[in-house]
């Protein structure tokens, strides 16, 4: 996780405002607050995650994000981070739409269900895959969409989504050469920054 | 006899009292002359006066919060469940304050209290006090005791809005504002709640318009009727059904028409009813029914609530309960939302829970989980700052 916070954090400016959707623990933001000195609120449901992030000094808000941002206001925040949920809930587009509301700016990372390990294991061995970015079985999986660079790219151009910039890492969070190269076969997490003009 | 206490209560406590000369000017324009605070303190004052905690009490609550008295070693505070050595407020890391407060009916000065104009007590000619008034009180005995800044403010319902309310007043003496259960200000259904117990109280024919101590009488049907219509909105549906149920006293229906209590719910508010009556006045009672009705700190900001938190310093932990219909986690989000525009540090916590108001009570789990890594946090800062 901790070269992904890095790599985050040379995207962000410093003392930006920040609403980290779906922030766990509180780590990016603990690690923005000392390294980009930025202010914000992280978003989380999970009951063992908020007192987490209280007893970090975190700010923490207890919501649904499917039931959308309506409690924040059109272009609050200078970035709406969200790190490795993007796959997990339901209303994809409208999370897409309502993070680029609030935010001037969002910062999307998802695991690429297009590495080839992926590829591999569903045409040659006729199995849903399991590697280390995506590591549950079908029926243990919180994971409720499973897209590529690809599709998240075509999803992008649909809605008018801007690309501002992308990264794509090994599944250690690494931004080695190769994935640069050939993203969606040899990418297992990407980064990606997001506008809408 | 000694006392065997739990290892995790203060013990045995005892009230103290601050008098104060000066006068005080209250929103409604009047002022009173002369008045007096009733407090308990737990745990020590540290060297740079940076760990005390002030515990603001709701409607019906005052200042024995944790602890046993000599005279009742059955009974704790209020609180008892959350303050004390290795609890959540933890009284090993800070000094403890809470007081009752002014209009109140345990020993500060209230509507029982004599006036020193009439040598009569005050009854109904008491001034109404607001939230504010009660917080410059509060900043007064702070004053007394040597705290210039609180290392938190924590209080539930009616005490939540005192929290708040010091954070904008006293923006620079308050590092936490802790906000439970709280509402930004009454909604026309609490008030019309209020204004059902305040009638109940009027219409008593033993209310004598206030002057009831004059008689040798109280309104307790009045008081007890406001109580028990109180402590329905302090329940929740879920919790009533799985409390009660609609279980019966003698195991059958009598089919009757002489309203004895039947049902467990009818015998469980009667006795609320009337344990109330014999600790509690009817004049503080509509006192603070009123108190709670005024709340409104946003009126003093262009009725935008996020305004009047631009001026605040503390960190707020605002936490609220999903069956609570009387304060509802609507109420505390519209807090967050008012937070997050001011741009101010905040959390926010739901907890699940059918206890309904009176959760915040209540020893749950992610409740207590919750309110001990903030203060543990708070801890840490103050000894950080005092090392």
């Amino acid at each position: 996780m901790r070269p992904e916070l890095e790599l985050i954090s040379e995207w962000i400016r410093p003392g930006a405002r920040v609403l980290d959707l779906g922030c766990g623990d509180g780590a990016l933001l603990a690690y923005l607050r000392q390294y980009r000195q930025v202010s914000g609120y992280g978003l989380e449901i999970d009951a063992a995650n908020l007192v987490k992030c209280i007893q970090m000094g975190v700010n923490v808000i207890h919501a649904d994000l499917e039931a959308g941002l309506a409690d924040f206001g059109d272009s609050s925040f200078d970035y709406v981070i969200m790190t490795q949920t993007l796959q997990a809930v339901k209303r994809t587009e409208e999370l897409l739409d309502e993070m680029l509301r609030v935010g001037r700016q969002g910062i999307v990372t998802f695991p690429n269900f297009g590495f080839w390990r992926c590829r591999i294991q569903i045409a040659l061995q006729g199995l849903m895959p399991v590697v280390k970015t995506l590591p549950y079985q079908w029926y243990d999986t919180p994971n409720v969409h499973l897209f590529t660079l690809r599709d998240f790219e075509e999803l992008c151009r649909r809605k008018r989504i801007d690309i501002l910039q992308r990264m794509v890492l090994d599944y250690a969070h690494r931004p080695h050469p190769g994935p640069q190269w050939w993203p969606n076969l040899l990418g297992e997490i990407a980064l990606y920054r997001l506008g809408r003009a | 006899m000694p006392h065997h206490f739990p290892p995790d209560s203060i013990g045995l406590v005892s009230p103290q009292t601050a008098h104060f000369d000066e006068p005080l000017a209250l929103d409604c324009g009047r002022s009173l002359a002369t008045y007096s605070l009733v407090y308990e303190t737990y745990g020590a004052l540290n060297a740079d006066r940076s760990n005390a905690v002030l515990i603001c009490h709701a409607l019906s609550g005052d200042h024995h919060v944790a602890g046993y008295y000599e005279n009742d070693p059955a009974k704790p505070g209020w609180w008892d469940n959350c303050i004390g050595p290795g609890k959540p407020i933890d009284t090993r890391e800070f000094f403890v304050v809470c007081c009752n407060n002014l209009g109140g009916c345990k020993g500060s000065t209230g509507p029982t209290a004599i006036n020193p104009e009439t040598r009569k007590p005050y009854g109904p000619d008491f001034p109404i006090v607001t939230v504010k008034d009660w917080v410059r009180s509060q900043a007064r005995l702070a004053d007394r005791l040597g705290v210039t800044q609180w290392a938190a403010i924590i209080g539930g319902s009616l005490g939540g809005m005192q929290a708040m309310q010091w954070a904008i007043t006293f923006p620079e003496r308050v590092r936490h504002a802790l906000v439970i259960a709280a509402a930004p200000r009454l909604s026309a259904m609490n008030i019309a709640f209020n204004e059902v117990a305040r009638q109940a109280i009027l219409s008593d024919p033993d209310f004598h318009h206030g002057h009831y101590y004059e008689f040798g009488v109280v309104p307790r049907r009045g008081l007890m009727l406001a109580r028990m219509l109180g402590h329905i909105t302090y329940l929740s549906d879920e919790g009533m059904r799985a409390k009660f149920g609609r279980e019966l006293r003698e195991g059958k229906i009598d089919f009757n028409f002489n309203f004895d209590t039947e049902f467990q719910v009818e015998s469980y508010l009667r006795h609320q009813g009337h344990a109330f009556v014999d600790r509690f006045d009817a004049n503080t009672y509509l006192l603070i029914t009123k108190t709670l009705d005024y709340f409104d700190p946003a009126a003093d900001f262009d009725q935008d609530l996020s305004v009047a938190f631009h001026r605040a310093q503390a960190r707020f932990l605002v936490i609220s309960f999903t069956s609570d219909w009387r304060f509802a986690p609507t109420r505390s989000r519209e807090i967050v939302q008012a937070l997050v525009r001011a741009g101010r540090e905040a959390s926010y916590v739901e907890v699940p829970s059918e206890f309904g108001h009176d959760a915040f009570l209540m020893p749950i789990p992610l409740y207590h989980d919750t309110l001990r890594a903030c203060l543990t946090r708070v801890a840490q800062e103050v000894n950080a700052h005092a090392a």
